[in-house]
């Protein structure tokens, strides 16, 4: 980071039109006002990472020792017991929410790539009319849809079970997904689908071969976007699931929504409950800066 | 080392022509990229097809590949009219620009990619691939990736990919102009090598008249989407159809001005030239090719007296420049031609005046502002009609 950029800019006197000035003159002031943006932005870090704080310290915590009135405080011994005693409670929901979310993301990303691929780079008539359709799903909110859609699955026998979901939240992705692929799909070189036309290959190999095989940077941030939403969705899961098929959220609910539950149970069960986003992001989140065009073009 | 003899598919159909028969191209908002185009290019030719940014050049090659619709007229490879084709029916190969090479598949599957599509089996694509990377020197690169590739080697991927296919004709699109000046000049002459060897019919786009001259059999020159002539490059330069061509093909290119004509005798500033052949007596644009010019007197040609502003030393001949004591000419025409050169060649001095540059031996006596005798080659001079610029 330099400092430069903050140094006020120098009275405009008459020679500094004529010469170029490649580094303006350090104010005296500049360490100061560096140093207190960093203060200023650590201090506000440690604003909005005050829950996190709260939540690991409580859920760390023993039970016995847990109280609102100490709730800032260091625990006393490291404990696991929080984890140990919700965790029977949650494992259904955890394994659940994996068999919804990972079907449920892998389907709708690699589908969303396959129509960005069309509207990107295998244009057909109308392509200017149907993507603005597909992105109207984006806009309209979940509660509008809700007793339709209830009634659709309902008449079609996939309400109660994973499967129902999982289809829901497959086209409920699709419009963001669409649009993801879509972007990035027009950032590539025209003249490498074209030379893939031309060396044979029609739309599907084309899609396969050459389009899908540069897009791993569109699929982490589909997959993150597609994961977190569907792993966090409560709405869809407690109204079309039946109790058996219910999601973490659904039972994080329960848990973290009773009356006579101790809040350390509440904490470890949230916690847990959003670790495989965490891991998702953490896993996927390095592909955003590979460059996976590296070497197409002339460079 | 020899590639043609492992061509049997290629050989067994020899090289196919191409035919455009009244090839139109207008995009959607109206513009005419290229206009009522025909051209033949025969079997195992190398065609270039020359001219400015914008003249079509490009589209008229990729609607022979396919990538563009034909808006009117038909496209012939070999005696099939392709014109309706999808690009992977069509047995062409191309080279980008860019060279698109597919990024994430090493230099052997980027090769091997279009035999794959078509169904080659394993080991004659691995066959075909290796000796193919033997021929261009690519071997020791088979397993890296185009990232890893420097950008000459990027082209001669793509080169390989093009001629691993043995298809029936290549189609090339400025492939060398990535390339920095020293490498290009060699690869022009390999890749006439590579031509003769393979004979394969080839049809190349370039901006650069030089390129286009070295390389082509044949070459078009277009502008705004019309063929202005199509010929060898020997032709070309000789015996240019209009003021375009003239000016766009030739280095230095055609000193210009505007004369006229009247019985057997050309004037323009205070010169006269008597004329060698008949030209329909009035105004006409007068064009002299630097090469036409030879010192003091020689037999039967006239001269005329100059006084050289700029020389130019390039040890085995030097270029003279000199004012002449008319307008410069300067139409849309001569224009075109002089956008499309290289920056250098662009006239500086935005004056009114025309200026020649005469080719002399580099013995010839010429100091800047002293009067020097030239002669002119009668028989060298065009003639040009000043408002259509069609050649008289």
């Amino acid at each position: 980071m330099s400092t430069r950029v903050e140094t006020p800019a120098p009275a405009p006197e008459a020679s500094a039109a004529t010469e170029v000035v490649l580094r303006r003159p350090r104010s005296k002031w500049a360490p100061y006002i560096t140093t207190g943006r960093y203060i200023a932005l650590f201090a506000l870090a440690c604003f909005f990472l005050m829950p996190v704080w709260a939540l690991l310290l409580t859920a760390l915590k023993d039970p016995a020792e847990v109280s609102v009135v100490r709730m800032w405080e260091l625990p006393r011994s490291f404990s696991l017991e929080t984890f140990r005693i919700v965790w029977p409670e949650l494992k259904e929901g955890f394994v659940n929410s994996m068999l919804l979310a990972i079907p449920a993301s892998l389907i709708s990303s690699m589908l969303g790539a396959m129509n960005g691929f069309v509207l990107s780079k295998w244009r057909f008539p109308g392509a200017d009319v149907v993507f603005p359709l597909i992105l109207f799903g984006m806009f309209i909110p979940y509660q509008a849809i809700l007793i339709p859609m209830y009634q659709v699955m309902k008449s079609t026998g996939l309400v109660g079970g994973l499967d129902g979901l999982i289809l829901v939240h497959v086209i409920y992705g699709l419009p963001i997904t669409t649009l993801i692929f879509r972007s990035y799909f027009t950032g590539i070189s025209d003249e490498l689908i074209e030379a893939s036309k031309v060396d044979g290959a029609g739309m599907l190999r084309t899609f396969f071969f050459v389009a899908l095989p540069v897009a791993p940077p569109a699929f982490a941030v589909s997959m993150i976007w597609q994961f977190t939403s569907s792993w966090n969705d409560f709405l869809f899961g407690v109204l079309l699931t039946s109790r058996e098929y219910w999601p973490i959220t659904v039972a994080l609910n329960n848990i973290a929504g009773g009356q006579t539950i101790p809040f350390n149970q509440s904490m470890a069960s949230a916690l847990l409950a959003s670790v495989p986003t965490l891991l998702v992001y953490v896993l996927l989140g390095r592909f955003f800066m590979r460059g996976l065009m590296a070497g197409a073009l002339k460079g | 080392m020899s590639l043609s003899s492992t061509s049997e598919s290629a050989a067994r159909r020899g090289p196919a022509g191409i035919r455009l028969d009244q090839v139109s191209k207008r995009f959607r908002g109206g513009v005419l990229a290229v206009s009522d185009v025909d051209l033949e290019v025969k079997p195992g030719e190398f065609m270039v097809l020359v001219g400015p940014s914008g003249c079509g050049k490009s589209t008229l090659l990729r609607m022979i590949a396919g990538l563009e619709d034909v808006t009117s007229g038909h496209v012939y490879i070999g005696e099939k009219d392709v014109t309706l084709d999808l690009p992977q029916k069509r047995d062409v190969a191309m080279v980008f620009q860019s060279y698109a090479l597919y990024p994430r598949m090493s230099v052997r599957r980027n090769m091997a990619f279009g035999l794959r599509m078509r169904g080659t089996d394993r080991i004659e694509r691995e066959r075909r691939v290796d000796q193919v990377a033997e021929v261009l020197g690519l071997g020791p690169l088979l397993d890296r990736r185009p990232a890893a590739l420097s950008g000459g080697q990027r082209q001669r991927v793509a080169m390989g990919r093009a001629i691993v296919r043995e298809p029936q004709a290549f189609l090339m699109d400025e492939p060398l102009s990535n390339l920095d000046a020293k490498l290009r000049v060699s690869m022009r002459a390999q890749l006439s090598l590579l031509h003769q060897r393979l004979g394969t019919t080839t049809v190349y786009v370039t901006h650069d008249q030089v390129e286009a001259m070295t390389l082509g059999q044949r070459v078009a020159v277009l502008r705004e989407g019309v063929l202005q002539q199509c010929d060898t490059p020997q032709n070309l330069f000789r015996h240019p159809v209009n003021l375009f061509v003239a000016a766009f093909i030739g280095s230095p290119s055609m000193n210009f001005v505007r004369a006229n004509v009247e019985r057997r005798v050309v004037r323009f500033a205070d010169l006269e030239i008597p004329l060698a052949r008949a030209v329909p007596d009035g105004p006409v644009v007068l064009g002299v090719r630097p090469t036409a010019f030879a010192p003091a007197d020689r037999d039967g040609w006239p001269s005329l007296t100059i006084t050289p502003e700029v020389v130019e030393d390039l040890g085995d001949e030097r270029y003279v420049i000199f004012e002449v004591a008319a307008r410069r000419v300067d139409t849309d025409a001569t224009r075109a031609a002089l956008d499309a050169r290289s920056a250098d060649e662009v006239t500086l001095l935005a004056d009114a005046r025309a200026r020649f540059t005469a080719r002399l031996p580099g013995d010839a006596l010429a100091t800047i502002g002293e009067p020097l005798t030239v002669s002119v080659d009668p028989a060298r001079l065009y003639f040009f009609d000043p408002d259509t610029g069609a050649a008289l």
